[in-house]
């Protein structure tokens, strides 16, 4: 009993953490070039790869766990306002106590439709759903047996509409999404042995429907050099994007309402023109999260500029 | 099977050996949020990418929103990156450039800045 809810603690870090470890879109509203978020989704569909995103933290549960994820997630536009995204995460659990684990996690699969796009206002909407299959990764890393649907809505927004007084403020750009996970099973049973009793013991654990929200505000170097005024920063400074993100998880039913989580993940985005790397602390809000500071780090590849006649253009429709 | 992966595999390499991207404004003249005590003869605007000067354009306008360039933007004959357009001698105060430039792998970019003139 006592391993199960040790096993169940590295399985909820696991997926915490694991959350934050997908590849996000970048695009162009306007004069505006929004950079790929590492923590959170933002409203832009793109040919693009994230090859790797790698996510390590130390967790309080089982004396102190190093957990470590490798991702890779790859998106495909297929019309210039549609793209589908594949994406898997290898995490590696090593705890103070007990024996370590590593595998793979769900599979997951998404697709996004940009609504609108506003290029004087440096403004964007997207509507998007993301699911998690279930089954497709291992058990001991803490993959769901059950599927997890997630509709969700991304916003992007440039300040660059601000008046001339506030000019130094313009380079600063809010993105953002809300959606809901929605599991396909309520619940799971679990039947074990008691080691001393030898009783059978039955264990529910019950699957909350998860408001997932987040957004990541970016001062960008490149937007005030260009548009505001040059300040005389050269390469590679002149790429900069200081950012910091928010991503939380507030459980909406099933007797987790109230219990949030999240990090906030202060970092940097340096962006060329065929990738950008990027590099964040984890900051979790509350202990349920964690106690200790993590980090995640991105290298994420511009298909549409590596390869736009080829790869990096939409399968159907014109280039944008 | 296989002639087909190669082939495949030969025109993403064939598409990537010409590499060029989003064109981002690198540096202007007047630079970008400057002041400047003497009307320029020209604006120039030079981009991180060589860029197609028929799909591509630079406007200089007055505080009014009046056009006061004379329309005669043009590519750099030695630099395919940077934009030249001509401005008669202009009064003190501030100007916006406008530009859309095209890459030469077509994508769209497009942005302001703005300078000063106090004689």
């Amino acid at each position: 009993m006592k391993y199960l809810s040790l096993l169940y603690l590295l399985i909820c870090t696991a997926c915490e953490f694991g959350a934050t470890s997908r590849a996000y879109a970048h695009g162009f509203a306007g004069a505006r070039f929004f950079p790929a978020t590492l923590s959170t989704d933002d409203p832009f569909v793109s040919d693009e790869l994230s090859l790797p995103t790698v996510t390590t933290i130390k967790t309080p549960e089982n004396g102190g766990t190093r957990e470590t994820d490798i991702s890779v997630d790859i998106s495909k536009r297929i019309t210039p306002e549609f793209a589908i995204e594949i994406g898997d995460t290898f995490t590696a659990l090593n705890p103070h106590e007990g024996p370590a684990a590593n595998g793979f996690g769900n599979l997951e699969l998404s697709g996004k439709y940009q609504l609108l796009k506003n290029g004087e206002h440096e403004a964007i909407v997207s509507i998007g759903l993301g699911v998690e299959v279930g089954g497709t990764g291992g058990r001991s890393v803490g993959a769901d047996s059950f599927s997890t649907w997630t509709p969700g809505i991304f916003f992007g927004k440039g300040f660059g509409d601000l008046p001339t007084e506030l000019r130094f403020l313009k380079p600063f750009a809010l993105t953002g999404q809300i959606g809901i996970a929605i599991p396909t099973r309520a619940s799971t049973r679990s039947i074990t042995a008691n080691a001393q009793t030898g009783e059978r013991e039955i264990e529910i654990e019950r699957h909350p429907d998860v408001l997932e929200w987040g957004f990541a505000l970016e001062y960008s170097v490149i937007y005030l050099q260009s548009q505001v005024k040059d300040i005389g920063l050269r390469a590679p400074f002149d790429r900069l994007i200081p950012l910091v993100e928010f991503a939380f998880e507030s459980p909406l039913n099933r007797g987790a309402r109230g219990q949030p989580t999240g990090t906030i993940n202060p970092g940097i985005i340096w962006a060329g023109k065929y990738f950008q790397l990027g590099v964040e602390a984890v900051v979790p809000i509350n202990e349920r999260t964690g106690n200790n500071v993590g980090v995640i780090a991105q290298l994420h590849f511009f298909i549409d500029d590596l390869f736009p006649h080829s790869l990096g253009r939409p399968l159907f429709g014109a280039n944008k | 099977m296989k002639r087909i992966i190669l082939v495949f595999i030969l025109v993403v390499l064939a598409d990537s050996a010409r590499l060029e991207a989003h064109a981002f404004l690198k540096d202007a003249e007047p630079a970008v949020g400057s002041t400047v005590e003497t009307s320029p003869k020209e604006v120039r605007v030079r981009f991180t990418e060589n860029i197609e000067p028929a799909f591509s354009s630079t406007k200089v306008f007055d505080s009014s929103g009046k056009q006061v360039d004379k329309r005669d933007a043009h590519l750099d004959p030695s630099d395919r990156a940077l934009l030249h357009v001509s401005v008669p001698p202009l009064e003190s105060g501030t100007y916006k450039v406008v530009w859309r430039v095209v890459s030469v792998d077509a994508h769209v970019t497009n942005g302001s800045f703005t300078f000063r003139i106090l004689h």
